[in-house]
Parts: structure tokens; C-alpha cells; sequence
């Protein structure tokens, strides 16, 4: 299931025109993640406040999703482009992979409830394999 | 048997009084079949699914969406024992049609994302988890009778 030539133009097209909403975008993906899927919270006991919204997690959100657009702009070689962010996750955070696809559920939720009419099924699917090849990159070096 | 909160029964209640079943039915039927495609496989009778655009005006697809909204419908009304109110709608899928139960998730996400769409801001993270809540329960009771 690797990307095609079409997938990434889709990606980087809507990309385009969603980026500016980073912020907003990945503090509601993770303020959702963390509501829906309670079991995330572990990775974050260190924080004071685990609510929508709340300062630690849009100032987190932000930095996830700067990941995204580091990622688009390496869209051409992930796991190469991506291979010091696998090692922290690998060998610092050890995040359970499992989560990866849990924030990428939310992160396309938050898509569908802000873009609507661009977020399309053509869209969906390519964002869909998208956010799976940048959890495998990220996955590289667990092991 | 499953607890419901106040929220989440009136939450249930409200998602399905709002939208409109002839179009999330249809619009998450052929969102799953367009972003899973390997889903298609159960879908062989309903003729052209070659392309996205193909899928989306399809006449059988949108009809079975629907299909799929009045099931769910039946599990709204029982929300206290979607066990047994499926117990045959498991069998049929289990036994006659033979789907994989991993790909109930897949229309479950799907359904999600397109009810997202619909609701917007108003499917806040509490709204979110009531529903795929109740989108897991569902598809609990949909594996039940699997042997």
C-alpha cells in the first residue's frame, strides 16, 4: 500500500490548502484522541491539564502537526526523512505503534468537520495512506 | 450489558433524529468502498465500482447504504440490548453473507468521519466518543454469533 504518483499530488494539494489551519488542527486531534481514546492519557501524566484545549496539549498539537508538514515536504522518501523523529519515538518515547493510527483516526476526523467539501473520498483515501506510510517511518527503528 | 450515560443515550438519540439517512447511508457506503477497497469484494452483484465517481453514483450502493442506516436505526431504538435485537442480523453476516468482522470497523470509521462532516463543530470530542461508543457495541453484537 505504498504511495502513488496520485497520492501524493492529492496530499500535497490539500496540504496546500489546509496547512494554515495546522495549529487548530492538531490541538482538536489530540484533545479528541485523548477523550475518545482514554488510554492515550498515559503517555501524558506529566502534564498538568489533560482537557480540549487546555495549554499543554494545543502547544503539543502544534508540534505533531509541524511533523505532518515535515512529512509532506518528505514525501518522496519517508523513511529516510523522518529516521531522527523514529528514534525519538523509538528509543525515548516509546509510543506504542498502535497509537499512530489512533491520532491519524482523529487527525481525519478533524479534516472531515473542517473541510467538508474538499475533504472528499479521494482525498480521505490518500491522506488515509499517507498518515499510514508516516507511522511506518516512524516505526523504522523500534526494533 | 453496557452502561449508558445520559449524554451519550440523548447524544445517540440526537445524531440519528438530525441526519438524514439518505445521505450519510450512501456517503459512508461508498466512502468505505472508495478508502478500503478490498471491501468491494462483498459487493459483487452491485455492477460498476471501478472508480470513485463510479461508486459514488451507483444506485445499488446508495440503496444498501440506507440498508445499513435502518439496521443501526433498529439499534438506536434498543440501545439497552443490541445483543440480542442483532442476534440474527450476526448470523446473516457470519453464516449467508461471510463479511470479515474486521471490516465493520472500517464502515464504523467511516460513518464517523462522514457524520463529522455533516454535524461540524457541533461533533465535539464528548459527542465523538458517545458515538463511536455506540459504533463499537454495534460491531461487538455484529461479531457475537461469528463461529
Amino acid at each position: 500500500m505504498s504511495l502513488s504518483a496520485k497520492d501524493k499530488k492529492t496530499v500535497k494539494t490539500f496540504w496546500a490548502k489546509v496547512s494554515s489551519n495546522g495549529e487548530a488542527i492538531g490541538a482538536d486531534a489530540l484533545s479528541r484522541m485523548l477523550v475518545v481514546y482514554p488510554q492515550t492519557k498515559t503517555y501524558f501524566s506529566h502534564w498538568k491539564d489533560l482537557s480540549p484545549g487546555s495549554a499543554p496539549v494545543v502547544k503539543h498539537g502544534s508540534t505533531v502537526m509541524a511533523g505532518v508538514a515535515d512529512a509532506v515536504a518528505k514525501i518522496d522518501d519517508l523513511t529516510s526523512g523522518l529516521l531522527s523523529l523514529s528514534e525519538l519515538h523509538a528509543f525515548t518515547l516509546r509510543v506504542d505503534p498502535s497509537n499512530f493510527k489512533i491520532l491519524s483516526h482523529n487527525i481525519l476526523v478533524v479534516l472531515a468537520i473542517m473541510f467538508p467539501t474538499d475533504f472528499t473520498p479521494e482525498v480521505h483515501v490518500a491522506m488515509d495512506k499517507f498518515l499510514a506510510a508516516v507511522a511506518r517511518a516512524l516505526s523504522e527503528k523500534y526494533r | 450489558m453496557v452502561e449508558w450515560t445520559d449524554f451519550e443515550r440523548a447524544t445517540i438519540q440526537e445524531i440519528f433524529s438530525k441526519i438524514d439517512s439518505g445521505v450519510v447511508g450512501p456517503a459512508a457506503l461508498s466512502r468505505c468502498l472508495i478508502v478500503y477497497p478490498w471491501t468491494q469484494r462483498y459487493f459483487g452483484s452491485f455492477g460498476n465500482l471501478y472508480n470513485a465517481a463510479a461508486i459514488t453514483s451507483n444506485p445499488k450502493v446508495a440503496a444498501h447504504g440506507k440498508v445499513v442506516i435502518g439496521g443501526l436505526e433498529k439499534a438506536v431504538k434498543n440501545m439497552d440490548d443490541i445483543k440480542t435485537t442483532y442476534k440474527d442480523l450476526s448470523v446473516l453476516h457470519s453464516d449467508k453473507l461471510r463479511v470479515d468482522p474486521d471490516n465493520f470497523n472500517l464502515l464504523a470509521d467511516c460513518l464517523t468521519i462522514v457524520v463529522a462532516s455533516q454535524m461540524g463543530q457541533a461533533f465535539t470530542p464528548d459527542v465523538q466518543a458517545a458515538f463511536q461508543k455506540f459504533l463499537a457495541v454495534v460491531v461487538a453484537s455484529l461479531r457475537k454469533q461469528y463461529h
